[in-house]
């Protein structure tokens, strides 16, 4: 049972950045953006977050700037593409190598640097409970944030008017500024909290998976958050699903291989990918529905003519 | 054109040709690393290499660098633009480069390349390797000794015969003085991956290990390690910042000594390929400090089996050893041949698990 509770724990710690960096993504999509940058965002959040908390010694600051600092990385994005009219996956691109470069730029005065673990919560009855106690109470409190973002997106996109001016401008953006809404406003809004949550994920990396800063130390996870976009149709609780389901089989391959299971180890690391394949392959299987989910604006300029 | 245009020309020819003469008497050093140089493992290890080289030489010699270079096509691209701006020297450090090396070095052939633990070689090219497996089989046998629950974990990366035979090393020296010994591997498929490597290290701390191994270039399972309070062995560099407590002893590989003795030799036109596979003997490979926890008997038996190792009187592949078939491959007192150990690509007996292609 132990090991169980260990692997669930393992699981949670595995997947949290890549719902941070999939849910903020999600709702930069939903308007109509598709950021490429989400691993430089990632990256400079991971950078800041362990920087700042090395310099005050306080995990709040480092969050705080994580946040920051992704979403200043995003309005720079946002300028370039909004603004200046730049082409959106090019610009997305370009910013995700400038990430990488800055932050290992900035990185190289804090590598070999250590930072505090970071605290888990301790609930003073609930988190004694035999066996749900560690699995549902003592994590730290970021994962319960980003359950928190989830559901706070999910009914922030059906529930509320902002919400859906939102996904009113991702369908159809220039009827949305027909009708008055604006669209570059939305725009940028939508895209700093995108880099702010990428940020977020990238400092759950740094400061409380691996507390360390290495160079490149988010390893393409960006990349797989935009996957899990798509993947989860562009809604928000299957973001949520893909990225456990990814985080979970990562997990579970690295255990079997530890317990001595008699499969091939490549084959155990394809599985995560694979399976994310599969679900979508069947959660695609209705073409009409899944294609419905796409903002209709995706990646396409707006550029107001009236 | 005027005269003046013909002056200025000529003052240019003449400033550019005393450059290049003043250049051309530099040797020029390239190196290509597989991760960052902020890996603290692997890649800053051969960096110190590439500093001691400056140290020694100053300015006879310029240098460069190019860090982060994937082992796939963009590995050629790299080697040949440095082969291209007139290096004469050319260092590729990972095994992944061994490919491209080749393919550039026929198309260079006045151009001199060290391929880092690789087995292909040319007139040009020349192969460099450190003999990590002595390394691993004394913290294998520390590890023994130290561990309360008889597992040891192992993070590994390719399934090259240098990781191989670290793997059967450290399961040699850990099961020579700990018949109940278990070893857990992990293949992360990855030379660098810090939250990869935390996420292993976890996994096998979940399944009871106490000692970690890595074969990976990060620090993240030494800082798993300390934060679990279990012991771990360090990879390529001294680890002990990040583990300060934990950190039983690191294989340190110094390249410094064999870098400058190449670059001399290209300085001094004696330079040839060779294939180097050196170790503690000569300190190409070094174990940093002993853990001060560890109890003396533990460390007198360490330093005794390094000194063995190191003037030859043992040798960490000395049958009789069976393979993990069970099929015998060394006969009672016979050592392994470097060809055999260069190629090894099965599990010794008693190592669990299947190994991948």
């Amino acid at each position: 049972m132990d090991l169980v509770v260990s692997i669930a724990i393992g699981i949670i710690i595995a997947a949290t950045p890549l719902v941070f960096a999939a849910i903020g993504e999600l709702v930069v999509e939903k308007a109509g953006v598709l950021n490429l940058g989400v691993e430089g965002m990632m990256i400079i959040g991971a950078i800041s977050g362990f920087a700042v908390t090395i310099e005050t010694g306080s995990f709040l600051a480092g969050v705080i700037a994580a946040i920051l600092c992704g979403a200043l990385m995003a309005l720079l994005f946002a300028f370039m593409t909004q603004t200046l009219l730049a082409n959106q996956v090019a610009t997305g691109l370009a910013l995700t190598l400038f990430g990488l470069g800055l932050a290992a730029l900035i990185g190289q005065a804090y590598s070999g640097k250590s930072a505090p673990p970071f605290p888990k919560l301790a609930v003073p009855g609930l988190s004694d409970i035999p066996v749900l106690g560690r699995l549902l109470f003592s994590h730290d409190l970021l994962v319960y944030i980003s359950f928190a973002l989830v559901i706070g997106v999910a009914w922030f996109l059906s529930r509320t008017r902002e919400g859906l001016i939102v996904r009113a401008i991702g369908e159809n953006h220039d009827a949305a500024h027909a009708i008055g809404y604006s669209v570059v406003g939305y725009r940028y809004a939508a895209i700093a909290f995108g880099g702010a949550c990428a940020g977020l994920g990238g400092a759950y990396l740094s400061i409380v998976q691996t507390p360390l800063w290495v160079d490149n130390m988010t390893a393409g996870r960006g990349w797989i958050a935009l996957a899990l976009v798509v993947f989860a149709a562009w809604r928000p609780w299957r973001s949520l699903f893909g990225a456990y389901l990814f985080g979970g089989i990562t997990i579970m391959q690295l255990h079997s291989q530890a317990l001595g299971v008699q499969v091939e180890p490549q084959l155990l690391a394809m599985l995560p990918y694979l399976a994310t394949i599969l679900v979508l392959v069947i959660i695609s299987y209705d073409r009409t529905r899944a294609r419905l989910n796409a903002p209709a604006s995706l990646g396409l300029t707006f550029y107001a003519t009236t | 054109m005027n005269s003046f245009k013909k002056l200025g020309i000529a003052g240019a020819a003449l400033a550019l040709s005393i450059g290049y003469a003043a250049a051309a008497g530099k040797v020029k050093v390239g190196f290509v690393y597989v991760g960052p140089i902020g890996d603290h493992g692997w890649s800053y290890q051969h960096h110190q290499g590439l500093l001691a080289v400056k140290k020694a030489f100053g300015d006879k010699v310029s240098t460069t660098y190019v860090e982060k270079v994937s082992e796939g096509p963009d590995a050629e691209r790299v080697i040949r633009q440095l082969a291209q701006q007139g290096h004469n020297i050319i260092f590729t450090t990972s095994f992944g480069f061994m490919n491209p090396t080749i393919k550039v070095a026929k198309r260079f052939p006045n151009v001199k390349f060290e391929h880092a633990t690789g087995f292909k070689r040319a007139k040009n090219v020349a192969t460099y390797n450190g003999r990590f497996y002595e390394g691993r089989y004394i913290a294998g046998m520390i590890a023994g000794k130290m561990t309360k629950t008889n597992t040891l974990g192992y993070i590994a990366s390719f399934p090259i015969p240098e990781v191989i035979m670290g793997i059967n090393a450290t399961y040699l020296g850990a099961k020579s003085v700990n018949p109940n010994i278990k070893l857990k591997i992990i293949w992360v498929s990855t030379w660098f991956d810090p939250g990869k490597e935390a996420d292993a290290a976890k996994a096998l701390t979940d399944q009871g290990a106490d000692v970690l191994f890595q074969h990976t270039d990060s620090p993240a399972p030494m800082k798993h390690a300390e934060q679990k309070g279990i012991w771990a062995v360090g990879q390529a560099s001294d680890m002990k910042t990040f583990g300060p407590n934990v950190q039983l002893t690191s294989l340190v590989d110094n390249w410094a000594p064999y870098y400058v003795r190449r670059v001399k030799a290209v300085m001094d036109g004696t330079w040839k390929s060779v294939d180097v596979w050196e170790g503690l003997k000569t300190g190409m490979l070094q174990l940093s400090a002993w853990n001060k926890k560890i109890p003396a008997d533990v460390v007198k038996a360490a330093e005794k089996l390094r000194d063995d190792i190191a003037s030859g009187k043992f040798h960490p592949f000395t049958g009789p050893l069976k393979k993990q078939d069970g099929t015998l491959f060394l006969k009672p007192g016979e050592r392994i041949s470097d060809k055999a150990l260069s190629s090894m690509n099965f599990y010794v007996q008693g190592v669990v698990g299947k190994l991948p292609k």
